[in-house]
């Protein structure tokens, strides 16, 4: 038993110290090793390489998405509770926006057909935000007429079959044959004279029909002396502006021929993209910023 | 609140405080003098031969059910919409009730600079669930991560053990760094950088929504503990394991260790992920008789499994009153 004393700092041998100090080395080179690949994260931002389409309600403003990789957990619940399966969650190529979501609208289009924006009330964080109350409320980016040759309205011609081909795994809502459930686009069968799927797919333009019907039953129903339900009454967001018409131009040649024109009540969720029937790259496309150059 | 001022200093990188001698009660100085020749070698090498025949693993075996089951979980509620567990890792709902990850929602909340409501009610649950639950429990009993590094930690003990290679450690007070530089980069940055490298995010995802190029940073930290540094990642960088053994302080579920029982042969401290915390059991170093193990313990059990002596054990604190 030795005499309680106080605590002496050990002497260390030559052997410990050059130990200790191996490892103080060691551990630097871990620390900044492990933070500087970190840090290679903030290239794809910088770059602005990793800029997407974002599921509806994004905390973003035309290309700064910071606010959106800060609120994002990186969760997932918004692809979850996708009826279209529209939302991806990016990889590391990507950098920081490792685990955020985007939509590639060519594969996969957001065509609302979850109507209450399910990503949304999915999302824990608020990253999409929660002031949405309406598919028309959001601006996910803008549509634009990217290759006018290639759009077949243009050239006159119109588009019978399936829009994507039959091996397409797209899905889309037809609302006059399965309110409910998606379906895949290679089930269905166009057949138009001059081309304008981008006009007749687009769920603004859809929900403009519907409000113009529910309008007119509700004028019957008036007219009959019956009172509309409140729902019925109040409409909800009806109708929105209207997103892209087709509409008759003169060509060079002094032709007329139609073309769609996106306008301001476009929101940009791309189905117009998804089920634009060209071969290869889609005559229309939506970026995320607001850039129109053309129509 | 000795236990909860050792557990907090543990964690964030000192040594094990050695108690001197005075300290310690005469019943355990008695203890320690009394085993001196009472047990002889071949004694405990008998004892730890018929422990092995009659035990062993069965922790283990329930940690790993548990890890795969609640990762496949995840997975099933995605892929057959059953709505259990939605989401990843990060933050999810569990029949409806927010969850978040403690360390995610950090994160988020010095990045995005706001306190989300969801993620309050989320973090609440999350915090009391590792409260009663012990904290580090979250890393051994669900982290993905935790299980393959658990599998490559084997081969890397197997072949340090066939001096094929030399392990390498690294400062404990690293992880304390790392947790700040973290948090630090979130506030400044307004990214949340730690989820980028995080690979029980990335795991968790890739389990979830299918594989991506991330997997690959996964594969290198494997390599790199199994081939330089024994069980790198989570001894000296992760955040999570700081943010949970924090929790793990006022924790009723721990470890504890009975000096009586012990023969100090060590078996305990080689399996260990975070062997500081069983310094305890060398002979001299406990401060008493009865002790519990600190929270930087990950509840993981295999001591439990191991001693052959019965001198770890799991308990929760005050239930045996109630029982």
């Amino acid at each position: 038993m030795t005499e309680p004393t106080k605590k002496k700092k050990p002497i260390l041998s030559k052997n410990r110290r050059q130990s200790n100090r191996r490892e103080f080395i060691r551990s630097a080179v871990l620390t900044a090793g492990v933070v500087t690949l970190s840090l290679t994260g903030f290239i794809p931002v910088v770059q602005g390489t990793s800029s997407r389409l974002r599921p509806p309600g994004a905390l973003k403003n035309l290309l700064d998405e910071q606010k959106f990789y800060s609120s994002c957990i990186k969760c997932g619940q918004c692809v979850q509770v996708c009826p279209v399966n529209a939302i991806k969650l990016a990889d590391l190529d990507e950098g920081v926006g490792v685990g955020l979501p985007y939509i590639d609208a060519r594969e996969q289009a957001c065509d609302f057909s979850c109507d209450g924006l399910q990503c949304v009330l999915a999302c824990p964080t608020g990253s999409l935000t929660h002031d949405l109350d309406y598919p028309a409320d959001t601006r996910m980016g803008f549509a634009r007429m990217d290759k006018p040759k290639s759009c077949l309205a243009v050239q006159g011609k119109g588009f019978k079959g399936v829009a994507r081909g039959p091996d397409y795994k797209g899905l889309l809502r037809y609302d006059e044959i399965d309110r409910w459930n998606p379906l895949p686009v290679a089930e269905h069968d166009y057949d138009v004279e001059i081309c304008d799927l981008c006009v007749r797919q687009c769920p603004i333009e859809i929900r403009i029909t519907q409000c113009v019907e529910k309008e007119k039953k509700r004028e019957e129903a008036k007219s009959a002396g019956k009172l509309a339900r409140v729902a019925e009454q109040h409409g909800n967001e009806c109708p929105p502006k209207h997103a892209i018409e087709m509409q008759v131009i003169q060509d060079r040649n002094g032709l007329m021929t139609m073309v769609p024109a996106v306008l301001d009540g476009c929101v940009g969720c791309g189905v117009c993209e998804m089920i634009c029937p060209v071969e290869g790259d889609p005559a229309i496309v939506v970026d995320i910023d607001k850039i129109t150059d053309w129509g | 609140m000795n236990y909860i001022i050792e557990s907090l200093s543990q964690v964030f990188g000192n040594k094990p405080s050695r108690p001197s001698k005075d300290e310690q009660p005469e019943a355990l100085k008695a203890i320690y003098k009394g085993k001196v020749g009472n047990l002889s070698k071949a004694d405990i090498e008998s004892a730890r031969h018929e422990h092995r025949k009659t035990c062993c693993n069965k922790w283990t075996r329930r940690r790993w059910i548990t890890i795969i089951l609640v990762n496949f979980l995840f997975l099933v509620s995605y892929k057959f919409d059953v709505q259990l567990l939605e989401g990843a890792m990060t933050a999810s709902r569990f029949v409806g009730f927010h969850f978040a990850d403690l360390n995610s929602a950090l994160q988020v909340m010095l990045a995005y600079k706001h306190v989300v409501l969801n993620l309050v009610i989320g973090t609440t649950t999350v915090f009391i669930m590792w409260l009663l639950l012990g904290g580090r429990t979250f890393c051994s009993w669900v982290c993905p991560y935790h299980l393959l590094a658990e599998w490559t930690e084997m081969i890397h003990v197997w072949l340090v053990g066939k001096k094929i290679i030399k392990g390498h450690t690294f400062h404990r007070k690293t992880r304390s760094v790392f947790y700040v530089i973290f948090a630090l980069l979130a506030l400044l940055s307004g990214y949340t950088v730690f989820e980028t490298i995080s690979p029980t995010g990335i795991l968790s995802r890739a389990i979830i929504y299918g594989p991506g190029v991330a997997l690959i940073w996964v594969g290198i930290l494997l390599l790199f503990e199994t081939f330089v540094s024994r069980r790198a990642w989570c001894r000296y960088v992760c955040p999570i394991g700081v943010t949970y053994a924090v929790v793990g302080t006022i924790s009723p579920l721990r470890v504890t260790y009975n000096a009586e029982n012990c023969h100090h042969e060590g078996d305990c401290r080689k399996i260990c992920e975070v062997p500081h915390v069983l310094d305890l059991t060398i002979r001299g170093r406990a401060h008493d008789i009865n002790l519990d193990v600190v929270s930087d313990c990950t509840r993981c059990g295999m001591c439990v499994d191991v001693c052959p002596t019965d001198s770890l054990n799991f308990k929760f604190k005050g239930l045996d009153k109630f029982l």
